[in-house]
């Protein structure tokens, strides 16, 4: 077996141990009612698989880098599993510091989700371009994945406390946000399933159309195509003819993948409310019930503490000095560049409005949620949609 | 001003809320609070005390942290726009015109309208830069607006507090000791809170335990950090503050320096590496045929000699020997030479031969150096050729005049005059590539192709930016003072013994409740204290039983 070979098993045993892992410490809060040292022990245990699980990505993370000979972020695939990987890091160090374990129960399917996603990309290893050699490059993309992850444990803190806190068998604002965040989750889910299908029957439609600039180009789409590039015409026979065609400045093939996966998602979910007929949120609320709140709302804001310093430092500063000395500019307006400073400004108005006006609870949990959702952002939709000089793909 | 006296007979500055000497609520506010708002330890702060004169309220526009937590939305939000589309100096084309066309013809009408906002410049637009002017100035005066006083009443505590602030802590006990002599108890907390890292103040029957006061400098510094570097940034905006430059270099060439005065750079050779891998799946997809695995320009770089005059390049001293590559900068005396870009095989010459139509007999060749031609080429006796006009990037002609696009011998066109033993008066001829010579009239003689040298030519670009010290500094302050507010908090315990030898005990951190609480189980349990309780959580479970029985 080669060492890219080992790599590979390796992040499919983490992949596992962070499912198992999640059943564990479900297990171990729905027996909280009557055996406590047994539900203890399925909780020890589900952290145990968890750290398993870590060490075993850590020994992927660090096989690839000797295989490929630099870190292995970078591309869309290795930075979002590293991304998972630090995640579930920063879950293990916040439960060290507050032992409280139901936090996995959200921070280990979101990893799940953030690797299945990545996979979804070519996981090939790609020789780097020049500007990317470098190991400031290195350390600014690791130090910033690294405080990120710590960042979102504040989400996953900020979701645990809105699960528990809004009533889920009342309608209100609250409850349908939070449903909406839960439904999104499962459009993930969707977007990994219409890909696995596609790729395992072996999709391929090729088009060629006129680009923006007027010119002739090729595409080929590995899923039916709903919708079709500017003046394509389709080359393989026997596949899909496009329903829709856009205009240039649209690129179909993205759409296409976009729609396809809310389709599968939404088909998902509508099956799941017509089968159990509660909304997600009422389905999770019982495993939240015994959390004390206020510690959960204090683990958020102590997440922000400590991931904001370490994503200025690896987002901005580390930033800053590879621009220096890639480029002779230290800041270039750059998209990403652009959007790793909104997450900046969005934390610090986060620790204002909590330092100062005593935002805490819902509204510090809420606000969690939103700056989770502008790191995601910048990962998928600043990578995939806005190309710049960052953009993996 | 006037003051406010408290009942200790202390008196307070005019907006004290907790009395500084005994901590008795003073404000009415503070007094119907059954949990104190500890921010700035109820100081009088100038924002939230003077609303009078004009420059009051400009002061209190400032230090609001409502204004200031807007301006920081409004600029995120102002930052996101620009992204939805490219910003101008990622679009290469030259004119407004084409600009504007760039973002009609690729984004539609959005595109126009982007452009016509101005939101395509962004960034470098007044507006952006006054919105972080105010940001500035928010932070400046809401720090000495509450640090000051901050400052000062952590500085002047008094050990001893009254019990009606003692009540109104989050954290609070009352009660007998569990266990042993109660007379022991303010040495046994002591001992274990010195143990833990506090430091103790005792006075008579009170005790205060401290601990990372200076954690509560944290904001401050990196308030301060973050001032430092905005002025490092806004000084770049004045002229000489910084160098910003590119040049085209040649191989072979030696060239002055833009923006380094007294510097010379030859390019000894440009060198492009490719990878020989297979081509991945992402390549296939993007249609990329080979990823560049270097891009290097080996230079040497001269100073001129001293006292030269100016384009002097006659005994200048070698400097340095580097090859620049991406990441990897000449760097001497502040300067950077960047690698940025390159233009490969450029025409370097030109070779014709004169030849008679008919007979194709040669008269001799000649070698034209495209960026430097000569007006006129000896073939022989009687036999020369001139060059009347070169157009080195032929575009075509307008109105019958030849055009050249630029000054790069992309596509060179050339006007030559032949003069020959048969023709002492010349023939004249409109030589360009790909196509047949344009003539007055018929020629007996032509102008050969023969075959062309290439090189390739480095771009670089020239920095030096003298405020970058200052962004360091500006930097690391910054980190230091949020790495203190962030990772130290600063933690107290007061503690007094009652008459009857009860023990009344209360506790604040400003933030990270649980570590604070950690040392009050450890500390609670050497001494034996009355069993703490957190008035906000008590308060919550209240409200929750009260829902309840609704
Ligand atoms: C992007 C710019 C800013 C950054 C990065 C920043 C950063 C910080 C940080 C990290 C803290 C500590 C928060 C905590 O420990 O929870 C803080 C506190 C504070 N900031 Fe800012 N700040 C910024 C802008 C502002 C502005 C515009 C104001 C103006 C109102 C302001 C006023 C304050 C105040 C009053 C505090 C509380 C200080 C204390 O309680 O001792 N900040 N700031």
């Amino acid at each position: 077996m080669s060492l890219i070979d080992i790599s590979g098993n390796l992040l499919f045993i983490a992949f596992f141990a962070y499912i198992i892992g999640t059943v564990f410490i479900a297990g171990s809060i729905k027996r909280n009612d009557g055996a406590a040292s047994r539900a203890e022990k399925w909780g020890k245990i589900g952290i145990v698989i968890a750290i398993i699980g870590f060490i075993s990505q850590l020994g992927y993370f660090i096989t690839r880098w000797i295989y490929a000979g630099h870190a292995p972020v970078s591309n869309m695939f290795e930075f979002t599993t590293a991304f998972g990987m630090f995640l579930v890091g920063a879950f293990i160090l916040i439960y060290f510091m507050y032992r409280v374990t139901v936090l996995g129960l959200v921070a280990l399917p979101i990893a799940v989700l953030f690797i299945s996603y990545a996979t979804m990309f070519p996981t090939e290893v790609t020789p780097l371009v020049p500007s990317l050699q470098s190991n400031w490059l290195t350390i600014h993309v690791v130090t910033a994945a690294i405080g990120q992850s710590i960042l979102a444990i504040s989400a996953v803190a900020g979701l645990v406390y809105l699960l528990k806190e809004v009533d889920p068998k009342t309608s209100s604002r609250e409850r349908f946000w939070l449903e909406a965040i839960l439904y999104f989750c499962v459009v993930v889910i969707g977007f990994v399933l219409v890909t696995i299908t596609f790729r395992g029957m072996g999709y391929e439609a090729q088009f060629t159309y006129v680009n923006n600039n007027g010119m002739e180009s090729e595409i080929v789409y590995n899923m039916p195509a709903l919708f079709g590039m500017n003046e394509s015409e389709l080359k393989t026979e026997g596949v899909m003819e496009p329903l829709v065609e856009m205009p240039a400045i649209i690129n179909a093939k993205k759409l296409t993948t976009v729609v396809w996966s809310f389709l599968v998602g939404t088909i998902l979910y509508l099956l799941y409310r017509f089968i159990v007929r509660r909304p997600i949120c009422e389905l999770l609320h019982p495993l939240v019930k015994k959390v004390n709140s206020h510690l959960v709302d204090e683990i958020g804001y102590r997440s922000v503490l400590i991931g904001f310093p370490v994503f200025t430092l690896g987002a901005l500063v580390f930033a800053m000095i590879w621009a220096q000395e890639a480029w002779g500019r230290y800041w270039g307006w750059d998209p990403k560049e652009v959007w790793a400073l909104i997450t900046w400004l969005f934390y610090a108005a986060y620790l204002h409005l909590r330092l100062s006006k005593g935002w805490e609870g819902r509204k510090s949990a809420w606000l969690a949620l939103i700056g989770f959702a502008i790191i995601i952002f910048n990962l998928v939709f600043v990578n995939l949609v806005i190309a710049g000089l960052h953009s993996y793909a | 001003m006037e003051k406010i006296s408290c009942v200790c007979g202390h008196e307070n500055p005019f907006g004290t809320k907790i009395c500084e000497k005994c901590g008795r609520p003073l404000s009415e506010e503070a007094k119907a609070q059954k949990v104190l708002d500890m921010r700035y330890d109820g100081t009088a702060i100038r924002s939230k005390t003077y609303n009078k004169s004009i420059i009051d309220k400009i002061w209190n526009f400032f230090s609001s942290v409502k204004v200031g937590v807007s301006l920081i939305i409004i600029t995120l939000i102002a930052s996101a726009l620009g992204t939805i589309f490219p910003q101008e100096f990622y679009v290469q084309v030259a004119t407004q015109e084409e600009k504007a066309l760039y973002y009609k013809q690729n984004y539609g009408v959005f595109g126009e309208l982007y452009y016509n906002l101005g939101l395509s410049d962004l960034y470098s637009s007044w507006w952006y830069q006054i919105l972080v002017g105010l940001l500035g100035i928010s932070i400046i005066v809401a720090s000495l607006d509450r640090g000051l006083p901050l400052y000062k009443s952590l500085k002047n505590q008094r050990v001893k507090r009254h019990e009606s602030f003692m009540k109104r802590q989050r954290i609070v006990a009352h009660g007998p000791v569990t266990e042993g002599d109660s007379s022991k108890t303010l040495d046994l907390i002591e001992e274990k809170m010195k143990n833990l890292r506090y430091k103790v103040r005792r006075d008579g029957n009170a005790l205060l335990a401290e601990k990372n006061r200076f954690a509560r400098s944290g904001p401050y510094i990196n308030h301060l950090g973050l001032i430092i570097f905005l002025l490092g940034v806004m000084l770049r905006f004045l002229p000489g503050f910084h160098v910003d430059e590119s040049m085209w270099i040649r191989e072979g060439e030696v060239r002055a320096i833009p923006g380094m005065d007294g510097y010379f750079l030859e390019n000894k050779q440009f060198i492009l590496e490719t990878y020989d891998n297979d081509p991945t799946r992402a390549q296939i997809e993007q249609g990329v045929a080979a990823i560049a695995k270097n891009y290097q320009t080996d230079v040497k770089l001269y100073k001129q000699a001293e006292g030269a005059v100016l384009g002097d390049t006659e005994n200048m001293e070698l400097v340095k020997e580097y090859s620049i590559r991406v990441n990897y900068p000449l760097k001497y005396d502040g300067y950077a030479i960047y690698q940025m870009d390159y233009r490969l095989n450029e025409l370097k010459s030109m070779t014709f031969e004169l030849t008679h139509k008919q007979s194709g007999e040669s008269l001799g060749s000649m070698k034209i150096d495209l960026t430097n031609p000569e007006k006129e080429y000896v073939l022989g006796e009687n036999t020369k050729v001139q060059i009347l006009n070169y157009y080195p990037d032929f575009s075509g002609l307008k109105d019958g005049v030849p055009q050249t696009a630029s000054q790069y011998p992309n596509n060179p066109a050339f006007v030559f005059k032949m003069m020959t033993p048969d023709k002492p008066e010349g023939e004249v001829s409109f030589v360009s590539i790909g196509a047949s010579p344009i003539e007055a009239g018929e020629n007996e003689y032509k102008m050969t192709f023969k075959g062309v040298e290439t090189r390739n030519v480095s771009g670089l670009t020239i920095r030096k930016d003298v405020t970058i010290p200052i962004l360091i500094i500006g930097g690391v302050i910054f980190l230091l003072g949020l790495a203190i507010g962030s990772y130290w908090n600063h933690r107290r315990l007061w503690v007094q013994q009652l008459e009857d030898g009860k023990i009344m005990l209360a506790a604040h951190t400003n933030k990270n409740w649980f570590s604070m609480k950690k040392d009050l189980d450890v500390v609670t349990e050497y001494a034996h204290l009355p069993q703490y309780i957190d008035q906000l959580e008590e308060k919550d479970e209240k409200d929750k039983e009260g829902d309840g029985a609704e």
